[in-house]
């Protein structure tokens, strides 16, 4: 197969159950070229790129590499083609290990003892992009930052000419972004394409030639990034102006609310993966967790919702010990969560919209009588989330599976952040939301604190914890490094710690 | 070449689903008609036979009626069960099991005790003998990670056994002079038909009673909802907090608890004694998989699907004698059945295209 030189999709129109996800899309990519999608949750990026890796046909229109038209019946045509896709929600088998996931993968994998020669190579690949991955280790062991990783070795490997990247960088260290976009300068050096989707303004612009903004399955704007502003890019993906700014108002803290004790929490590896932690908690505060994914923050945050067993040391709320309770019982104390994996925990995908709107509270007083279900009072409630989350759908009497991602996300949020709980764990909450949405998620985080809540927030993204936080706790390896409130001058010497350098004995 | 191309179908009406059900009965029929034909019988002839036999004269509608019992019953609990995508084929087994609890009762306190209290009695016994032999395997699953199709398999055979076991040993009866089986059932414990018929009136109540009752439970309750969860995403379910372990076991209680019921229907309505496990359940636990499965999971709709399917038994009883085709047919038709509608699910969930390449 020849080198890629253009690749061109000309009126692409396809449409679920009625409504467009895509219509009359015009693209065109050349060699040597970065090209970012920029566009809200439900824009159609996703629904796009799937037409282009062979995932979707399209309705109508047409694909043309080097100016022949072409089919892409499927994703194995369509990595013969040269194209490559590292998805936003991994496309591994999650029993089996690393080397087993890139072999299946592999376009020159041999038929008998596949892994021999593979390993090699993979070994090569993890040393020379520091991807620090075991080979032999099951992929269900493994954070999503490093799943990502494997995604992007299983590209890189078989050789493709055009590579699309689904939000990649959402689970990335700040060092590993930079490490990527050096990887996507190499590339393009060598004339490779990148497609590039994002709704993160900034790295559009640092990362990318040219931008084509998407709206409601709609090209709205197609431009090169020196000739555009952050700015004014929003502006095109939202049709609206976005405030950069927060204004976060200092409150004074109140009672203490969570206590956590020295505790250590047992990782899917069967190692610590949350080893003797402490921290306190308290009213009218957002305490942020910083830290590279697979550090112990999934198991410290279903640890404290009672997902997870707890091996020593005592959580309490309000005083009361709720160590090792059932994750019900500890709901019912007021803790809501929103997981980090959400589509996998959080909703029931052929369930109706309205009875994913309480999955975790339907036996609460209000929503159940007995052993009965107050369906009306659930339906007001599931309309009451979509109009405040604004999710769109046509009706809430379809099934979840039908919204986007992005959709699902607002919705699993809107539930949990309602119910007013006392503490709200909160894992990414803001991870492949589009701008509007982020902003209103923060907003509502912020109203929470005013209004007595505690918020414990797992996040990657700096920016976000420097936002919205009273205190920073940075976790690695399971331990936490500092915890710092916002205005110390140790933040500084964040990055260091997230990577295991630095440590402040203060606590 | 011509290329097949599959989406997910997002509309799903009822309307098409109820087509997509009756296309798939009358593509099922069309390969039952071929089979006919190769065994040398006018598939028309033999189709209409059967629909005649079953649902065409009054003997045929009271005999239909009564193998609706078990199905219907059977049927219902099985939908629970395969809602939480717990796959019970072990209803056999619970029916078996069912039986033998209510004999038991029956014959040890059936003489002492007047027909408003043995009755009840007996029924429950069989509950609780079916729920017994559900529950086993749900523990297996939740606690120790057994494969529950394994398992509910297993159970069928272990159950016939432990009664075939009871029947030529221990409870063999002086009445049946020697050959396998029980004593009689005192009069009190005998349930009531409708004259000139096998129907057990009070078990055919009960079975609707049941189905409706079920339905109820779960698009209404939060165990209903609950389960309809954990099938859906058990993951989700954890997240939920819902009890696995209570919420399996009920749920196999239900579904084994409906199967022990129609075991009593069949020993106190049909034969009034333990015999053979062939004869006490003519493979109703495994016939109303499919009952469960035309029904599209509803409890309620089992009621009409269980009364389909015994029709089709009654009619293949009728064409086994008037056509002397082997018995073996009308399983032959149940099975073709179940495949089809297996299929048609297929084509209800995704579109298919056809297209030249």
């Amino acid at each position: 197969m020849k080198k890629i030189q253009t690749l061109e999709m000309k009126k692409i129109s396809k449409s679920f159950h009625g409504i467009f996800a895509n219509k009359d899309i015009d693209l065109k990519v050349e060699s040597g070229e970065i090209v970012g999608l920029l566009g809200e949750n439900g824009a159609g990026k996703t629904t796009l790129m799937n037409i282009l890796y062979g995932l979707y046909q399209p309705d109508s229109g047409q694909i043309r590499i080097n100016n022949q038209d072409i089919r892409i019946n499927n994703p194995v045509e369509s990595i013969n083609f040269g194209i490559g896709m590292v998805h936003q929600h991994f496309m591994l088998i999650q029993n089996h290990s690393v080397i087993e996931n890139i072999a299946l993968g592999y376009k020159e994998t041999p038929f008998f003892f596949p892994k021999i020669k593979i390993r090699e190579k993979v070994e090569q690949f993890s040393e020379k992009f520091n991807f620090n991955i075991d080979p032999d280790k099951k992929v269900w062991q493994l954070s999503a930052g490093e799943q990502q990783r494997v995604e992007i070795i299983k590209a890189l490997l078989n050789g493709a000419d055009l590579l699309i990247f689904d939000e990649p960088t959402s689970v990335l260290t700040p060092e590993e972004i930079k490490e990527l976009i050096s990887i996507f300068r190499q590339m393009k050096a060598s004339g490779h394409i990148i497609i590039f989707i994002s709704h993160k303004l900034d790295e559009i612009m640092d990362i990318c030639d040219r931008v084509v903004v998407l709206q409601k399955g709609k090209i709205v704007g197609s431009t090169d990034t020196k000739d555009t502003d952050k700015k004014s890019l929003a502006r095109i993906m939202v049709g609206r102006d976005i405030s950069f700014n927060i204004d976060k108002k200092k409150i004074a803290r109140g009672r203490k609310i969570l206590s956590v004790d020295s505790i250590s929490v047992m990782g899917d590896k069967g190692l610590d993966a949350v080893k003797n932690i402490s921290f306190e908690l308290f009213e009218n505060e957002i305490f942020g967790v910083a830290g590279v994914s697979g550090n112990g923050q999934r198991e410290l945050a279903e640890a404290i919702t009672g997902i997870r067993p707890i091996y020593s040391g005592k959580i309490k709320i309000n005083g009361s010990d709720i160590t090792n309770k059932s994750p019900r019982d500890i709901y019912d104390t007021g803790i809501s969560h929103v997981p980090e994996e959400r589509i996998k925990f959080g909703i029931a995908p052929g369930l109706f919209l309205y009875d994913n709107a309480v999955l975790k509270q339907h036996h609460l007083k209000k929503f159940s009588r007995r052993w009965f279900l107050k369906y009306s009072k659930i339906k007001n409630h599931t309309e009451d989330i979509i109009k405040d989350f604004n999710v769109s759908t046509h009706s809430i009497n379809s099934q979840i599976r039908n919204l986007s991602g992005g959709n699902i996300q607002k919705l699993i949020l809107g539930r949990e952040i309602s119910e007013q709980p006392q503490l709200l764990v909160a894992s990414h909450p803001t991870y492949g939301l589009d701008v509007g949405a982020t902003q209103f998620l923060r907003r509502h985080l912020l109203s929470l604190r005013k209004q007595g809540s505690a918020v414990l927030l797992f996040s990657e993204d700096l920016e976000e914890i420097f936002e919205l936080c009273d205190r920073i706790a940075v976790i690695f390896d399971g331990e936490f490094m500092a915890i710092l409130d916002s205005d110390d001058k140790n933040l500084s010497e964040i990055g260091p710690m997230m990577a295991g350098s630095k440590r402040l004995k203060k606590q | 070449m011509i290329k097949i191309k599959t989406t997910d179908r997002y509309n799903i009406t009822p309307l098409r689903s109820f087509m997509t059900n009756i296309l798939s009965l009358a593509a099922a029929l069309v390969v039952i008609s071929i089979l006919f034909l190769i065994s040398g019988v006018n598939p028309i002839f033999a189709i209409s036979e059967i629909f005649s036999g079953s649902f065409g004269s009054f003997y045929g509608i009271k005999e239909t009626l009564t193998k609706a019992i078990p199905l219907i019953l059977i049927g219902a609990g099985l939908t629970l069960a395969f809602r939480a995508k717990f796959w019970n084929i072990g209803a056999e087994g619970q029916l078996l099991m069912g039986a033998i609890f209510a004999t038991w009762t029956g014959l040890n306190f059936g003489e002492s005790l007047p027909p408003y209290i043995i009755v009840p009695l007996i029924f429950l016994a069989g509950f609780t003998g079916g729920a017994f032999w559900g529950i086993i395997p749900a523990i297996l699953k939740i606690k120790f990670s057994i494969n529950e199709v394994i398992s509910t398999l297993m159970l069928n055979y272990i159950c016939a056994e432990i009664l075939t076991m009871l029947i030529v040993g221990p409870w063999k009866g002086k009445e049946r002079f020697g050959f396998p089986g029980t004593n009689n059932l005192p009069d009190s414990a005998i349930l009531g038909i409708i004259p000139g018929s096998r129907i057990h009136y009070a078990t055919l109540i009960l079975s609707i009673l049941c189905a409706i009752v079920l339905c109820v439970v779960v698009y209404k309750t939060r165990f209903g909802y609950e389960t309809r969860v954990v099938g859906e995403n058990p993951h989700a379910g954890k997240y939920a907090g819902i009890n696995f372990l209570k919420t399996s076991i009920i749920i196999m209680a239900v579904s084994g608890g409906f199967a022990g019921l129609a075991g009593v229907g069949e020993i106190a309505g049909i034969h009034h004694y333990l015999g053979y496990p062939a004869s006490v359940s003519s493979g109703y636990g495994f016939t109303a998989i499919i009952v469960a499965w035309l029904a599209k999971l509803n409890p309620l709709y089992a009621v009409i699907s269980g009364i389909f399917f015994a029709g089709i038994l009654v009619g293949g009883d009728a064409i086994q004698i008037s056509l002397g085709l082997p018995a073996a047919t009308v399983q032959i038709v149940n099975g073709t059945l179940l495949i089809f509608l297996i299929m048609g699910d297929y084509f209800l969930k995704n579109k298919i295209r056809f297209e030249m390449q």
